[in-house]
């Protein structure tokens, strides 16, 4: 039952987007949020989700994949949308029933917002939809890597991260089988009302962070037997290399940058 | 009560890119005063099979019947059913959760609406049936040693009264000491009328306890019998990656050196034949 949930939800094909260095896709993520919050007029949405498409088809994601990235977001989607569209103040009234007031100012702002909304989260969902975790955060941990000079913990940081990552299907699977374990002594997770349900957690619960806790001591105890030892000196197992594509993604994301302020 | 496994299929993440079928067709009757071992290679499904039987799992195809109804049929009472079907996962001792063994003990029981006195004794009952030393009960479950905590999650299905007890590799991972207390908690508790089904790897332990034996392999019903028939067909186990018991191995060694000997499944057993063996040779002589 807990299987069935994605997460990282990574979607393991070939493509040249997948192939990008994973710094390179941070920036250009980073970038392609910037360029979606630049735009003023609606106009500007236009190279934006042209750009989306573009990238989506390069990397061989059904469309699909990244709607379905936006459906969680649809409640807090459609308050931004009413709350801009009633109470914007503006010149030109559409409508006016009773106390509310519909202007056209209001309407633009509220798709506006919206759209930013559904942009802001396909742009993320395709990052790490075409990104594995652990190359993420390879990526992550070079980006930052030059604050170490200022004693930010770049390596700790990801590593820390990668282990998070690393640990989310393990602990799913351990939760799964402790539920079905307690639901063979009679458990019932389901019915009850909210403090009935919350205290049918326990029994889940504490095995589950008794477990966390003996997994993270051995696999501490495991890499220092390994002599980790931090960051300083590590080399890597995949070294990161520029390729024409990712100067290619660049200059493609560069011109959308340009298009949108232009508008 | 017996239960029926009729054509079953169960795959698991059909339609997904992870489809993958686990058991195929499997069909098994489970006797009352059985002690059905189920035996088989890592990934053959055995696990699989255990949770369909007492509803934690609902099969793709096929049917399981308890006392004769289907427990995944529409309105089929699943915590009724899992009363008198209890089931004690693989490293059982990671489903404890409370701040006393009798706490923990009483959660299952406490589940099938039991209260006070007879409650208490359903507790301090299971607590004996397990042989745990008295002061364990009043401690927290997380001081044991692994073995006793193993058996402390025994306790806590045994407190649930169950009629059929399945047990997934229960004695796996533990030191001989323990191996031997809780193999000799499953003969006792088979001896007191429990119908068992153990999952297990530890094939001296088959041989010793079990009255037939499952053997599962790519998540089919490969053979099934006492354990006498299906170790002698010793090869055809290897085939499956498993084993048979030391005492087998040893009749075959002795059998390849000229010595006389049926296959014999217990030390006491072996010991019998080797001498009646050698008395034989000395006639001769």
């Amino acid at each position: 039952m807990l299987k069935d949930i994605t997460l990282g939800q990574y979607y393991p094909v070939k493509s040249p987007v997948h192939n990008l260095d994973p710094r390179i896709k941070i920036i250009l993520t980073i970038a392609f949020i910037v360029a979606v919050f630049l735009g003023t007029s609606l106009w500007a949405f236009i190279p934006v989700a042209a750009y989306i498409i573009l990238a989506a088809v390069l990397a061989h994601l059904p469309l699909k994949l990244l709607l379905k990235g936006i459906k969680p977001l649809r409640i807090i989607l459609i308050f931004t949308f009413l709350l801009n569209l009633f109470f914007n103040a503006g010149e030109t009234v559409l409508l006016e029933v009773w106390k509310i007031r519909i202007t056209l100012e209001g309407l633009l702002t509220a798709i506006r917002f919206s759209m930013r909304l559904v942009f802001l989260v396909s742009g993320a969902s395709l990052l790490t939809l075409t990104t594995p975790p652990v190359v993420l955060t390879d990526g992550m941990e070079r980006l930052l890597s030059p604050l170490r000079k200022i004693g930010f913990p770049a390596h700790e940081l990801a590593m820390m991260m990668s282990i998070a990552l690393r640990f989310i299907p393990v602990l799913l699977e351990e939760a799964d089988k402790i539920m079905k374990a307690q639901m063979a002594r009679g458990a019932d997770f389901e019915s009850g009302n909210l403090i009935q349900r919350a205290k049918s957690m326990v029994p889940l619960l504490v095995p589950l962070f008794v477990s966390a806790f003996r997994r993270a001591g051995d696999l501490a105890m495991a890499m220092e037997a390994r002599c980790y030892h931090g960051g300083e000196g590590r080399t890597r197992l995949r070294v990161l290399k520029l390729t024409m594509n990712d100067l290619y993604a660049c200059l493609i994301t560069a011109a959308l940058i340009v298009i949108v302020v232009l508008i | 009560m017996p239960i029926r496994i009729e054509h079953m299929s169960h795959v698991y993440q059909p339609g997904s890119p992870f489809e993958a079928d686990a058991l195929e067709d499997i069909d098994l009757t489970i006797n009352d005063g059985d002690l059905l071992a189920l035996i088989g290679h890592t990934g053959s499904g055995k696990s699989t099979l255990a949770q369909h039987l007492n509803g934690l799992l609902t099969p793709t195809s096929g049917r399981v019947l308890v006392d004769g109804e289907d427990i995944n049929a529409k309105g089929a009472d699943r915590r009724a059913l899992r009363q008198r079907v209890g089931l004690l996962f693989q490293y059982a001792e990671y489903q404890l959760f409370e701040e006393t063994v009798y706490k923990d003990i009483a959660f299952g029981p406490k589940n099938q609406g039991l209260t006070g006195d007879e409650l208490d004794a359903r507790v301090r009952e299971a607590f004996a049936k397990v042989h745990l030393p008295p002061d364990t009960l009043e401690k927290s479950p997380f001081e044991l040693s692994g073995g006793q905590m193993r058996r402390v999650a025994l306790a806590g299905v045994v407190a649930m009264q169950p009629r059929v007890l399945v047990m997934d590799e229960p004695i796996a991972g533990l030191d001989p000491k323990g191996r031997d207390e809780l193999t000799d908690v499953i003969r006792e508790l088979h001896d007191s009328g429990v119908t068992i089904v153990l999952i297990s790897h530890n094939m001296d332990d088959v041989a010793r306890i079990a009255t037939r034996v499952a053997v599962l392999d790519k998540g089919r019903l490969a053979m099934l019998g006492t354990p006498r028939e299906i170790f002698a067909r010793g090869e055809e186990l290897e085939s499956m990656g498993l084993d048979v018991p030391q005492t087998v191995q040893l009749c075959h060694r002795l059998r390849a050196g000229g010595m006389e000997v049926p296959d014999c499944l217990t030390n006491e057993e072996l010991a019998e034949a080797i001498c009646t063996a050698l008395e034989g040779g000395a006639a001769d002589a």
